[in-house]
């Protein structure tokens, strides 16, 4: 191992050091969490000892372990503290999860923040969470060393006991709690010699089930939406419509005048109806008349012409384009190509559609302030609420919600600003809500695309060069900072994800983005951008296998040579029994991997069966099929259900989901007219978990790349015609098979 | 004010006739399991129980309750013993579990009139509930886990 060897992950720079976590989380953790993050908000602080900011063991037995990364339905409250409790050699039965605080020492190792994107959580806390409980059980058989008066070596550990064989002695965890104190210094222990190997496993690779169904089948479990204090108002918002926008005069002193009303409060970006009710203050929003700013790029933003644009960039040569990635010389090997194929693709902007509205309540007292909310970005919420209330983050106090849905929608941190503006301008705790209709039309979306596709082959049809240009704004900026996207070197990650084929054997290759100038509000939505780019490369790859006269599945096998991949390739087509001849129905495959590099990447193989109705063009997805490695299964069927379900937002955001704007603003509204999967709409799925290293990687994304292009594949074998425009809807369906 | 019965009290609002009866549960009697996602009757995300039926809560006025038993997750069962309680968490459904409150309702409606649903019928009755995490096959499993125990 190189010693200064740096990996790029998700746009971040760190070192392997730095990646391993050996010290750089942990040591965090140990220094301020020897009884400080916790005895202060722990009534039970005085039985229970504290042995780092994540463990802390009650002489019953109990250990309390902190879960550090928001629960957006992902199954982390459980995956983490399972990482944990394995080295600790925890008894599991024992263990008792709590959602950590906003702290150092609960950052995510790469992030240096408490921030749950890109499907790394597990990953980038792996190594920390596994050293936490290894230093602690080391802790705990040196207080038994010492108490039998043996040697620490001639120890061993059951779950939640330490054995000495020796003399037949054994005591809980609990028993040496009760004595045990903490030294100053936790022992050093080394993660490639101190920690478990993988067939010594108690808990990891288990079904262990999620510590958060119990309070989600009661409706006891607690969401943003669901914090309330005495004495608190309702608020909701009329947000700007077009982005960067705010408001320049408003009706707001007729709507003050509504039962029920107590304020109408002009912000920055939008107007805010605060009052006694909910119902009170929706009534006042829907009566508000606002004039916006205008002269705003935004302003300009018709999406469907500016599609065209964009496929008019994509065809401009001369248009400067931003690397991506480079190998070999694409252009000189297509030029010198027998035959060129050139395929164009579309996807237009897509909304999260989060089944809980963004909200925040905020109680704002003096210069500190309390904030209740389900985020992806804790630690972005306090520090954006105490800049907006020009105060220091450590008086901004988070109680981290449930998400009730995330996928990347959550990662920003506006509404908890504006709740806290809100608390702060009516000198009363506010829970701030924002409607459906609100939540979509001031929605952060996917950015639409053009993707233009160059493929050279050569005289027999073997492909010797490989262009894709991806046309389209960026969101990086938006969704973190300005300026985040220059200092990663303009390569957009969130936007271009997928785009690098680190596992075809294609020696010349480029990929490239096309900047479109930043008009819409963009985020990260799950799959990021494999949603779209592996909709356009397995689509392509199809075409190509088709023009050449090449099974699929062939075509794929003979450009992989990267063992995990072939194998997953070959097991999907082994579940869909690939060649066997069908009906009505067709299969189509497609391989996509998920991650930041070839080293760290999950992997995924899709078959969908599909049919059309001719005559309304509506597609139906019976079965998909997935093979999936995403390394170490931490927890197997908390995966299975990650796989179910990226497959049904893969789908809904293959057949469905479309935002279109004009003049910048957002023409759908609600459900109705930006419809999701429905369960009757829901294949049979089909899923197999290969594991095949001892790193676990990314899974709450990976499984939603694969189905749009599958599906196309499948409907291009059934009906020989090509859809080639996301989402596929029933009238382009319809023009396709015209066509 | 209105007058109706709540999980087996009897429960009382002060809220205008018009209110959705999502708020009243929600806000003004303090029990937040029933969502709010859409607030038009196109998600099932508010579904309660009006004298056993199924019903969207935030497209039902609290006049509409009147005299009537409101039931919400929190009235299910005692002890989060509903056998769709224990099958959701047996076939490990919720994620996110915004939804799942209202598809508990929904389905424990479904449960309370055909004992032994088809896998047909469970579709049908339902597809109006919307869950953004797609837990629908779980969700079909676990009532077909209680319908098979009841």
């Amino acid at each position: 191992m190189k010693k200064h060897e740096n990996i790029e992950l998700i746009g971040i720079k760190v070192s392997r050091r730095e990646f391993l976590g050996a010290s750089a989380g942990l040591s965090v953790a140990v220094t301020l969490g020897l009884g400080g993050v916790l005895s202060s908000r722990d009534a039970l602080a005085q039985q229970k000892r504290s042995f780092n900011a994540y463990i802390s063991i009650a002489p019953d037995g109990t250990i309390t372990i902190q879960s550090p990364a928001p629960e957006m339905g992902q199954g982390i409250k459980t995956t983490l503290p399972m990482i944990v409790a394995e080295e600790l050699d925890a008894d599991w039965s024992k263990v008792v999860v709590e959602q950590s605080p906003i702290a150092a020492p609960f950052a995510h190792p790469i992030f240096k923040e408490q921030f749950v994107v890109a499907s790394v959580s597990t990953f980038g806390y792996w190594t920390p969470l596994r050293m936490a409980g290894a230093q602690t059980r080391r802790v705990l058989m040196d207080a038994a060393a010492q108490r039998w008066n043996v040697p620490v070596s001639s120890l061993t550990t059951e779950p939640s006991m330490v054995v000495h064989a020796a003399s037949n002695r054994r005591l809980s965890y609990g028993e040496i709690a009760a004595f045990a104190t903490p030294p100053a210094q936790m022992p050093a222990l080394d993660p490639a010699k101190d920690l478990k190997s993988m067939k010594d496993y108690r808990i990891l690779g288990k079904n262990i089930p999620r510590v958060d169904a119990p309070a989600k089948v009661n409706g006891s479990a607690k969401y943003g939406i669901d914090a309330r204090i005495p004495g608190m108002l309702y608020a909701t918002m009329a947000r700007a419509p077009v982005r960067d926008s705010g408001p320049v005069s408003s009706n707001a002193e007729a709507i003050k005048k509504m039962p029920g009303v107590t304020h109408v409060l002009t912000l920055d970006n939008g107007i805010a109806v605060v009052g006694s009710s909910f119902n009170a203050v929706v009534k006042g929003r829907r009566a508000l008349k606002v004039v916006w700013r205008d002269g705003l790029p935004g302003d300009g933003l018709y999406s469907d012409l500016d599609l065209q644009d964009y496929v008019e960039h994509g065809r401009q040569e001369f248009r400067p384009a931003q690397d991506f990635r480079i190998t070999g010389d694409a252009a000189k090997a297509i030029a010198g190509a027998a035959k060129v194929v050139t395929r164009e693709y579309l996807t237009d902007h897509a909304y999260h559609a989060q089944m809980e509205p963004f909200n925040t309540m905020a109680d704002v007292r003096g210069d500190t302030a309390e904030i209740w909310v389900g985020t992806q970005a804790p630690t972005r919420t306090v520090n954006g609420v105490a800049a907006a209330l020009k105060t220091t983050p450590d008086k901004v106090k988070l109680n981290l919600q449930y998400l009730g849905g995330g996928y990347g929608g959550r990662t920003f941190w506006g509404i908890s600003v504006d709740a806290a503006l809100i608390s702060k301008a009516v000198g009363k705790p506010v829970k701030l809500l924002l409607t459906r209709e609100d939540d979509l039309a001031t929605g952060n979306f996917r950015p639409m695309t053009a993707q233009k596709l160059d493929v050279g082959l050569d005289a027999a049809g073997k492909i010797i060069g490989w262009k894709h240009r991806v046309v389209g704004e960026s969101p990086t900026d938006y969704v973190h900072f300005p300026g985040r996207l220059a200092a990663q070197g303009n390569r957009d990650t969130i936007f271009m994800m997928g785009a690098e084929l680190p596992f075809y054997k294609i020696e010349h290759h480029r990929s490239e983005h096309v900047m479109e100038k930043q008009r819409a509000r963009t985020a990260a939505y799950r799959g990021i951008g494999s949603g779209y780019t592996k909709f356009a490369i397995e689509s392509m790859l199809d075409e190509i296998a088709h023009e050449t006269k090449q099974d699929p599945v062939q075509l794929r096998l003979s450009l992989m040579e990267f063992p995990r991949a072939r194998a997953l390739v070959q097991k999907v087509a082994e579940m869909s029994k690939w060649g066997s001849k069908r009906a009505n129905t067709a299969l189509g495959i497609a391989f996509a991997e998920y991650g930041p590099n070839i080293k760290i990447s999950s992997m995924i193989a899709t078959v969908a069966e599909a049919s059309v109705d001719r005559k309304s063009g509506v597609i139906r997805v019976h079965n998909v099929w997935v093979a999936a490695d995403a390394g170490l299964a931490v927890n197997p069927d908390g995966i299975k259900s990650q796989l179910e379900s990226s497959i049904v937002w893969g789908l809904s955001c293959c057949l469905k989901e479309r935002i279109s704007m004009v003049k910048g603003v957002v023409q759908q509204s609600n459900y109705h007219d930006y419809p999701i999967l429905r369960m009757s709409e829901t294949p049979e799925m089909h899923v197999e978990i290969l594991s095949s290293t001892p790193l676990p990687t990314m899974v709450g994304e990976l499984a939603v790349p694969g189905v749009a292009p599958a599906v196309a594949n499948a409907i291009f074998t059934l009906t020989g015609k090509r859809l080639r425009h996301m989402p596929m809807t029933p009238q382009r369906v319809l023009a396709a098979l015209k066509a | 004010m209105t007058q109706f019965v709540l999980n087996g009290k009897p429960a009382e609002s002060r809220q205008p006739p018009d209110t959705p009866l999502l708020w009243v549960i929600r806000d003004e009697l303090g029990l937040t399991g029933t969502k709010y996602a859409c607030g038009i009757a196109l998600c099932g995300a508010c579904t309660v129980h009006l004298d056993g039926a199924p019903a969207r809560s935030c497209s039902t006025p609290v006049s509409a309750a009147e005299g009537k038993k409101v039931t919400t997750i929190e009235g299910l069962s005692a002890n989060s013993n509903h056998p769709l309680q224990l099958a959701w968490v047996a076939e490990q459904v919720p994620q996110c579990g915004y939804c799942q409150s209202g598809q508990i309702m929904q389905a424990a409606a479904l449960l309370a009139t055909n004992k032994k649903p088809t896998r047909r019928q469970i579709v049908q009755h339902m597809d109006g509930n919307l869950c953004r995490c797609g837990t629908y096959s779980r969700i079909v499993k676990a009532i077909e886990r209680a319908a098979k125990g009841a």
